[in-house]
């Protein structure tokens, strides 16, 4: 491969919507798709080119080509391995199909929605292919930037502005702990290069390491959305566009989730050994919580976007759960269920969509019984069986590999909570498919005030809409089966774990080694245990609805259960000094856990 | 939360909060101490390889272009969301609760002679100011940003000096978004030359100039600081009209009120 | 302790109480600057970190090569900071003025859009 290739997925969005924006007078909305659908499929096409050349050998190129001098780094690098390029070329991807499905969705989209898509899609891309810590933090920040103009692009509706704003402030300090973080070790090694800072830093492990990294692992998990710092997410989520959904649900959460695995094993890990239990437990536990908060406040929602929201919130918790193990067993699981995740979910946005498109409304309840499209459904049903882990969704065999590395690394509840979570998440998707597309279940009429605002078309579902979502359904059923993949993928995540490789690799060109593991087979326990809790899922879907547990869900509805609901329910207040708040509580908890230890 | 028990839970985490930034903060080097070694190699070659003299300068638009690349497109990007934010929909000024806006609205009065005077004898020199900071980057502490900010502040001048619509005719929308796109495309232009010529992205491919550093000297440096300044200028003016029209709409109904 | 790591204090007194301003706020506007406090944090820890006793700027324009001069990678960072907050800023803003236009208020414990 031509190294000039490595930047290409960043430059061409970029420069594709520079054109746009000049462009924009004499551009009519059809030469605006057109244009931005070559630049992000281009995009993906030089990404999956890059992804296809790290198999073998970890790419880094320096801009402007200024090699390092005696492994110091005087420049910028790339340093793209497999899990990074797939990250990009999943970003690509996700793009492609989200323009696609907004050529029908809007009627009066503008060139400015695709040009903030574009410079949305380099950011990721940038972010996923640096090497370099204060670069990451720029890309961090130009991703922010474009999705908090992307969340209040319907400017005409109020919730649009407040979910924005709440999106905006936390993630705004969150960029900031993330640059405090790096200051404190650059004042310690005087590096930016995330090789060099790691190197640098080596076994050297006192209150400004361990501060330094508490800093940089909330800010980046403001933007994973994990508990505590997760509030913002479902205000954005519920009132961004759909198109817009489907890349911040499915890609760019994920990507504040890279960044602390990328952060903790190319600059830490050589740094805080002895605080690796430490380090385990807290993740375990916040990701813990995060399944489950995240799975119980997705079953109580009606507003689907929301719902949806909240189911990524669980599956961020369950990711993390897998970053806790730190074994390459369990990041295999959990890179193979963030590639699940993300088509799984972006496809159920898109689900989402096509009912606003249709109805003006996101209410599950109001729209019970009125969807008749039997690809709308299939999307609901195929999306609610995928995030309840049915194989041979992608999702299936990313929480095998978890749960088997579970089991090895002595987490053996930790399966439990992430099937919990996946049977809350997938009940509440089939619930709500089954109340929209079979008629079952209480029902609203229609919000009729709703009926005239018409910034977004109103019509028929076209395949324009219907076909990228049944794309992604079919590829995340799909991309998981063969072995080659998961063998490959357990190898990538060693590639990326093996931080002295990567800086010998980065600072001096030597050659990676070759990670050579395959992963454990699915066992038939497994396969009996996952389609069991797709059942369950279902199962409890129908409960929630069917008229003959009504006495029954009354009940709960009077007991302790639902109180604790609510009050869970009154902590996602909408009020941005509260967010706060619960941010500093989080950003304390993780850096007094680590202080504690010393 | 009631703000009281808001206020109540953040002041023990604060606390907590700053004693651990303490904690961390005393492992810095003694203030005055700065050990390096990143900053130090490139005070040590810069002038030899890049005959500039403006370390900075090198930094952000060579050494590290490709950060200040993004960090333009954070320009590019802030001032698109902004003006999609604040442009007004004919279906939304029905919306607007007019008398309440009227009552909201502060009297703007008219600038007096001596404001006139002062702003305008201000403009020239802004003007001279600007271009010499932005060319000047790579010899003197200046550079693209800080001369394209200065360049911004004369439309503004003019708008104290008169009117809403002076200020346009200085400095149209229009001519905004174009230097903001030339900016941002010329940077990546000057960028991918490099891969054009089979060598790195931002990598220099026009000569250095002479070793003793002058206004022209220092390869891509210049032109990129160029490439800045008018990025900054254009998109700080897109900005400044953006959130001027709003003004103007508030200032003219109180002057149909004052008739 | 003090006399030699004091000005560092000052960069976590800024985050401290920027972060107060945001939570205690009662107007959107005045949330905004509080933001620029907290950012103004990272700009004194990264210029501070970079000084050095002694040492000229790094303007190589009238001294010899070898003088010492302070670090500047901190100050090309700083300005970057700067650009990109200053346009976040503007961005938040333009918000600001929007909620104000539909709700007539800006107190963020106020303004209750999101509805569910």
């Amino acid at each position: 491969m031509d190294l000039r290739l490595v930047t290409l997925p960043v430059i061409v969005p970029l420069f594709a919507a520079v054109l746009l924006a000049a462009l924009r007078a004499i551009c009519n909305s059809r030469a605006a798709d057109g244009i931005a659908l070559i630049a992000a499929g281009s995009s993906t096409v030089f990404s999956g080119i890059i992804l296809s050349a790290s198999r073998h050998q970890t790419i880094v190129y320096w801009l402007g080509n200024w090699q390092p001098r005696n492994g110091i780094a005087i420049g910028i690098c790339f340093a793209v391995d497999p899990i990074g390029a797939g990250l990009a070329t999943l970003c690509g991807g996700l793009t492609v199909a989200a323009l696609i499905f907004s050529c029908k969705y809007f009627d009066r989209a503008g060139t400015l929605f695709h040009v903030l898509m574009l410079v949305f899609l380099a950011a990721m891309s940038g972010f996923c292919l640096t090497g370099d810590a204060f670069n990451m933090f720029v890309f961090f920040e130009l991703m922010s930037a474009s999705a908090f103009a992307l969340c209040a692009y319907k400017t005409e509706e109020r919730e649009a502005l407040q979910g924005a704003a709440n999106f905006a402030v936390t993630n705004t300090i969150g960029a900031f702990l993330v640059l405090d973080g790096i200051a404190l070790i650059y004042a310690r090694t005087g590096a930016l290069n995330l090789a060099q800072i790691g190197r640098t830093l080596g076994a050297s492990r006192d209150a400004l390491t361990l501060i330094a990294f508490a800093l940089i692992t909330s800010g980046f998990l403001i933007k994973g959305a994990v508990v505590p710092f997760h509030l913002w997410l479902s205000d954005a989520h519920a009132v961004a566009p759909t198109p817009v959904c489907v890349l911040f649900s499915g890609v760019m959460v994920e990507l504040g989730l890279y960044a602390v695995v990328r952060f903790y094993w190319t600059v830490f890990s050589r740094a805080l050994p002895d605080s690796t239990p430490a380090l385990q437990w807290l993740f375990i536990l916040f990701g813990t919580a995060t399944a489950v908060v995240g799975g119980v406040m997705c079953f109580a929602q009606h507003h689907l976007k929301r719902l949806l929201a909240f189911s990524t919130i669980s599956h961020m918790g369950i990711l993390l759960m897998g970053i806790g193990m730190m074994t390459p067993q369990a990041m295999s699981g959990v890179w193979t269920y963030l590639a699940g995740h993300s088509l799984v979910k972006a496809a159920l946005f898109m689900g989402a969509g096509i009912l606003v498109h249709q109805f003006r409304t996101v209410d599950e309840v109001a729209l019970k019984g009125r969807c008749h499209s039997w690809a709308a459904g299939l999307i609901f049903a195929g999306g609610g069986l995928a995030l309840a882990g049915l194989p041979p969704f992608a999702t299936f065999f990313g929480t095998a590999m978890l749960e088997d590395a579970a089991k090895r690394s002595g987490y053996g509840w930790a399966p439990a909570v992430i099937m919990l979570a996946g049977i809350l998440t997938g009940g509440a998707v089939l619930r709500s498919g089954m109340r929209i597309f079979l008629g079952i279940g209480r029902g609203r009429p229609l919000p009729s005030s709703e009926s005239h605002d018409d910034s977004e078309k109103r019509g028929p579902v076209s395949p324009v809409m219907t076909i990228p979502a049944l794309a992604l359904l079919a590829i995340a059923l799909c991309i998981g089966v063969p072995r080659s993949f998961r063998d490959g993928i357990l190898r990538y995540a060693a590639t990326l774990q093996d931080s002295g490789a990567y800086a010998s690799r980065v600072l001096e060109g030597t050659p990676t080694p070759v990670q050579t593991s395959t992963s454990a087979d699915i066992e038939v326990a497994t396969i009996i245990r996952s389609c069991s809790s797709a059942l369950i899922a279902a199962a409890l879907g129908w409960f929630a609805l069917a008229g003959r547990f009504r006495g029954f869900r009354r009940s709960l509805a009077a007991s302790p259960v639902q109180a604790m609901v609510n009050g869970l329910r009154s902590l996602h207040s909408g009020v941005v000094g509260d967010y706060v708040v619960w941010i500093v509580a989080g950003v304390v908890a993780v850096g007094v856990a680590l202080m504690v230890q010393l | 939360m009631s703000r009281r028990v808001r206020i109540f839970l953040f002041l023990p985490l604060a606390a907590a909060f700053l004693i651990l930034l303490l904690a961390a903060m005393e492992g810095i080097p003694a203030i005055g101490h700065y050990r390096g070694p990143y900053g130090d190699v490139l005070n040590a070659i810069t002038v030899k390889e890049r005959h500039t003299t403006g370390v900075v300068s090198a930094v952000n638009f060579d050494y590290r272009g490709f950060d200040t690349l993004g960090e333009e497109s954070i320009l590019f990007v802030s001032v698109i969301g902004a003006t999609l934010l604040l442009r007004q929909r004919p279906d939304e000024i029905k919306d607007t609760n007019e008398s309440e806006q009227d009552e909201g609205a502060r009297k703007v009065p008219e600038p007096s002679d001596a404001v006139r005077l002062l702003s305008l004898a201000l403009a020239a020199p802004a003007v001279l100011f600007g271009i010499y900071v932005v060319t000047h980057g790579q010899l003197t502490p200046g550079g693209g940003f800080q001369g394209g900010v200065v360049l911004a502040t004369v439309p503004l001048l003019v708008y104290v000096a008169g009117d809403l619509e002076i200020f346009k005719k200085v400095a149209p929308a229009m001519l905004g978004e174009l230097a903001e796109s030339a900016g941002v495309g010329g940077y990546i232009l000057i960028g991918v030359a490099g891969l054009i010529w089979g060598k790195s992205f931002l990598e220099n491919v026009v000569p250095l100039g002479p070793a003793d550093p002058k206004v022209y000297s220092g390869g891509t440096i210049p032109l990129i600081s160029l490439a800045t300044g008018m990025a900054v200028a254009g998109g700080f003016v897109l900005l400044l009209i953006s959130f001027l029209e709003e003004t103007l709409e508030l200032r003219l109904k109180t002057k149909r009120r004052g008739k | 302790m003090i006399a030699t790591h004091w000005p560092y204090g000052i960069a976590a007194w800024l985050f401290i109480v920027g972060l107060y301003g945001i939570v205690t706020s009662r107007n959107y506007v005045h949330l905004i600057m509080c933001i620029a406090v907290l950012q103004s944090s990272t700009y004194v820890l990264l210029v501070t970190i970079g000084y050095r006793s002694g040492a000229t700027s790094p303007i190589y324009a009238n001294i010899s090569p070898d003088t010492p001069a302070v670090d500047p990678i901190v100050q090309a960072l700083m300005l970057t900071d700067i650009v990109v907050e200053a346009v976040v800023m503007a961005l938040l803003l333009a918000l600001a003025m929007q909620i104000h236009q539909r709700a007539g208020s800006l107190d963020p414990d106020k303004i209750r859009f999101l509805r569910w």
